[in-house]
């Protein structure tokens, strides 16, 4: 555009900064390179954003969304089939995606994983195990391209920066505590011990013991006790007044990047972050295969060039994508001739609910409780399980995670309740103190018809195309997700409740986008091996475009079955460490295509 | 920092207070009583902004059959719902300003896709209130208000179910955001104009803003004796 106002070059631009993007904004600032990073939404921090005690309202944070995107301006288009035409996700619902400074991690819940190594090598363990036959047609798994061994350093150092309270099973090949008995190796013991356990939690531990299940304290990124990261920056402890997810925490409890990264970050002079800049694209040379810096919007509509020699693509999940198809880096994928990267493997997670419900005066308390805090068990994840006989790719960890039960949002209340009127009051009435909730929060697949690319029809508010998802739900994940949910009502059965309500999709069921399901999109630029299925090489970095990386969830070339944040945070360790010891000494593809 | 929440003395009477309201309160004469910008503990001296009084007259008869008064703690009314909805239509929610509001609008799309329409919802309550009050009339020969509460909980039975057609507004759709407002404005926070006195919280024992419960996490089947308060 001819009339951007040219900024200084810098070395490195970073495009979003929320988790991904402060981090990479400190390695490579440590690196000593000159480092600008542009958020697209509003500066926020602690103060003002998250004071006690305005900060406690439902109404605002959740229903209204004060933290999340900013929907008049910017959404995204669905469609169930290739065929279909795409609406607009005109109000949030099934996912919250975030915007401004610190992103959906300033009010992300604290729920903190890492991976389990099989779901690294996807393809190459079912097809080991099971033969490839299992995989059923259309189903396009792939691995990762690294290996948990080799990750593993840095999901010990992400617990570090995060303060992760939690139990391990097993350090350096020695069993040391009542962690999860499936957990990988670890290198050290998480930096803070458990939290306490809320008592719905304690009641799932004792019903899942007894049914011979392993569950163990969940890592939680809300702090057990006061803490200061490697980075110098101070947690206080969590004193579970329930308002972790939609919330910026009036505690510096949980972590963020605006409370572990950016206070850190203020003190480095080769640093500027500017808030409320939108890119449009990331721009290239005349050869197409080298970025030049990025062009940018600020709040007054006023238009920047901001060149840089690294560009760091670390938008939101599925928005890297975006930004790649919008700025004609990498090849778009075509679902017909199964062609093309740029959008391929859109994976979603596959929830289902149980719900028990208690006598008057049982006392559950929900309105206690911290967005990570809880019970797990991981039987059922990943390949914990012989999945020979049972005919589904995938699994699914369960938790009982007293979050904080807000009356708003949904008052549990028994099968058959009116959703109005003096039977559904007396009911709520009857039941908010009584009832205990556990989810099943499955891994879902990818598939050749699931993946995203630009509308035809709708644009935001800068007129760029909206993203389009088509997208919709399999039988083969549907089947998992009802095979663990059904195993884990032994549990909810031992619990010996009044009654029992299980929220769970039925074969047939469509993506549903009404009510909140998760925020844990993956998929879009995956990494990989083989640049024919992957937008970016095991090192995150741009197959077409080698001064461009990408980071965030939107790598995964599969779905997880746990919360992503622990795994994509990880990653960009891994891709700020091969930027530095590697590609800064000799920027060229890491990876020989 | 906290503010101390409303004595257990003033919370009993706000009970019995509640047991006595009759179920629909005569709105026509709390007119003229202007409450402007602060919140006022009392659901009857409001005077509203948007809506007019034909409107606000079918919008509290209509949302205290969805939440009604009875010994369980207080009703729509009681609570301030109907204040909630209209000073919500004064703020960018009202606008639909909190939403992607581009056309082209396909309200054919599957339920599945959530919202379509074009109505802000300041339309939405235009629009459908009107319609409701018509469809009534036509189908009763008299005001919604003039039925008895059975009556009034088929004509909300028949908008949940779709098959009382309302003009140009989808019954389903109306009859979800008149019941997802109603749910906002009983339990929300004080300051937003509904859950009058916190009654609604203290009835399902929601603490409200206490925002500290590192004493009583580990304090199993016990109950919190402490009574809400509100974050502002």
């Amino acid at each position: 555009m001819s009339d951007s106002v040219k900024k200084p070059a810098v070395d490195v631009v970073i495009v979003g900064f929320g988790w991904t993007g402060a981090i990479m904004a400190k390695e490579l600032t440590e690196a000593g390179l000159r480092v600008v990073a542009l958020e697209r939404g509003p500066y926020r921090d602690t103060y003002p954003d998250g004071i006690y005690p305005t900060t406690l309202d439902e109404l605002t944070f959740v229903q209204r969304g004060k933290l999340f995107q900013d929907m008049a301006k910017s959404s995204f288009t669905f469609r169930h089939g290739v065929a279909d035409v795409a609406v607009p996700y005109r109000q949030i619902g099934a996912f919250k995606p975030g915007e401004g400074v610190g992103g959906a991690g300033l009010h992300w819940s604290g729920q903190h994983w890492r991976v389990t190594p099989e779901e690294l090598q996807l393809k190459t363990h079912y097809t080991q195990r099971y033969g490839k036959n299992f995989i059923p047609d259309g189903m396009t798994i792939q691995d990762f391209g690294v290996t948990y061994a080799e990750l593993e350093p840095h999901f010990d150092f992400v617990e570090k920066v995060f303060g992760t309270s939690g139990r391990a099973y097993k350090v350096k090949g020695q069993v040391v505590g009542e962690g999860n008995v499936f957990e990988a190796d670890r290198s050290d013991h998480f930096p803070l011990p458990p939290q306490k356990v809320p008592y719905t939690a304690s009641l799932f531990m004792k019903a899942a013991k007894e049914v011979g299940l392993h569950p163990f304290i969940g890592a939680s990124s809300n702090a057990s006790g006061p803490y200061t990261n490697p980075y110098g920056c101070q947690m206080g402890p969590c004193n579970f007044c329930g308002f972790c997810s939609g919330f910026a925490c009036y505690n510096y409890s949980k972590a963020s990047p605006n409370v572990n990264i950016m206070p850190a970050l203020r003190l480095v002079a080769n640093f500027e972050l500017r808030a409320d800049a939108n890119v449009l694209r990331i721009n290239l040379d005349s050869s197409g295969k080298r970025a030049t810096g990025v062009t940018y919007v600020d709040s007054a509509g006023k238009q920047f060039e901001q060149p840089a020699d690294l560009v760091i693509a670390s938008t939101f999940a599925y928005n890297n994508a975006r930004l790649f198809l919008l700025s004609g880096i990498g090849k778009p994928y075509d679902p017909v001739s199964g062609e093309g990267v740029v959008g391929r493997n859109i994976a979603y997670q596959m929830m289902s609910t149980v719900q028990m419900f208690f006598p008057p005066g049982t006392n559950t308390n929900p309105f206690i409780g911290a967005g990570g805090t809880g019970v797990a068990v991981d039987d059922y994840n990943a390949d914990h399980f012989d999945h020979g006989p049972l005919g589904f790719v995938g699994g699914a960890p369960a938790w009982c995670n007293p979050a904080g039960v807000k009356p708003i949002g949904g008052i549990p209340v028994p099968s058959g309740t009116p959703n109005w009127g003096a039977g559904w009051k007396k009911a709520v009435k009857d039941n908010y103190l009584n009832t205990v909730s556990f989810d099943v929060h499955g891994a879902n697949m990818v598939y050749r018809d699931c993946y995203v690319d630009l509308d035809p029809t709708y644009t935001d508010h800068y007129g760029q195309a909206l993203m389009r998802f088509t997208f919709d739900w399999k039988d083969n994940d549907i089947k998992m997700s009802r095979y663990v949910t059904g195993e884990m009502l032994k549990v909810a059965k031992a619990m010996n409740p009044q009654s029992i309500k299980v929220s769970q999709k039925n074969i047939g069921d469509h993506l549903d986008l009404r009510a909140y399901q998760t925020t844990h999109w993956a998929g879009g630029v995956a990494m990989g091996t083989d640049r024919s299925t992957s937008v970016l090489n095991r090192y995150l970095q741009s197959w077409d475009v080698p001064n461009v990386f990408a980071v965030g969830s939107g790598v995964f070339p599969v779905g997880i079955g746990y919360n992503p944040t622990g795994l994509a945070t990880a990653l960009t360790y891994w891709a700020a460490k091969a930027i530095r010891e590697q590609y800064l000494k000799d920027p060229r593809p890491l990876v020989d295509a | 920092m906290k503010t101390i929440g409303i004595s257990p003395s003033r919370r009993s009477f706000l009970r019995g207070a509640a047991k006595t309201a009759p179920a629909i309160v005569a709105l026509g004469g709390a007119f003229g009583l202007t409450a402007s910008g602060a919140v006022d503990n009392s659901a009857a001296s409001y005077y509203p902004s948007y809506f007019n009084a034909s409107e606000w007259t079918l919008l509290s008869a209509l949302v205290e059959r969805l939440i009604p008064a009875d010994g369980q703690g207080p009703g729509a009314t009681d609570a301030g719902v109907a204040e909630f909805i209209d000073r919500q239509m004064g703020q960018p929610y009202g606008f639909g300003a909190l939403w992607f509001m581009q056309a082209p609008f396909v309200p054919t799309a599957a339920e599945e896709f959530g919202y379509q329409l074009a109505q802000s919802p300041r339309d939405l309550y235009r629009q459908g209130l009107a319609a409701v009050a018509q469809a009534v009339q036509v189908q009763h020969g008299k005001a919604f208000t003039a039925l008895a509460p059975a009556e009034q909980d088929a004509v909300l039975t028949a908008l949940e179910a779709g098959t009382l057609a309302i003009g140009a507004v989808p019954p389903k759709t109306f009859f979800s955001q008149l019941l997802t407002n109603t749910r906002e404005g009983y339990f929300c926070d004080p300051k937003h104009g509904g859950n009058k006195n916190m009654a609604a919280w203290a009835m399902v024992g929601f603490p409200g803003a206490r925002g500290d419960y590192i004493d009583w996490v580990d304090q199993y089947a016990t109950k919190y004796p402490l009574p809400p308060v509100s974050s502002s």
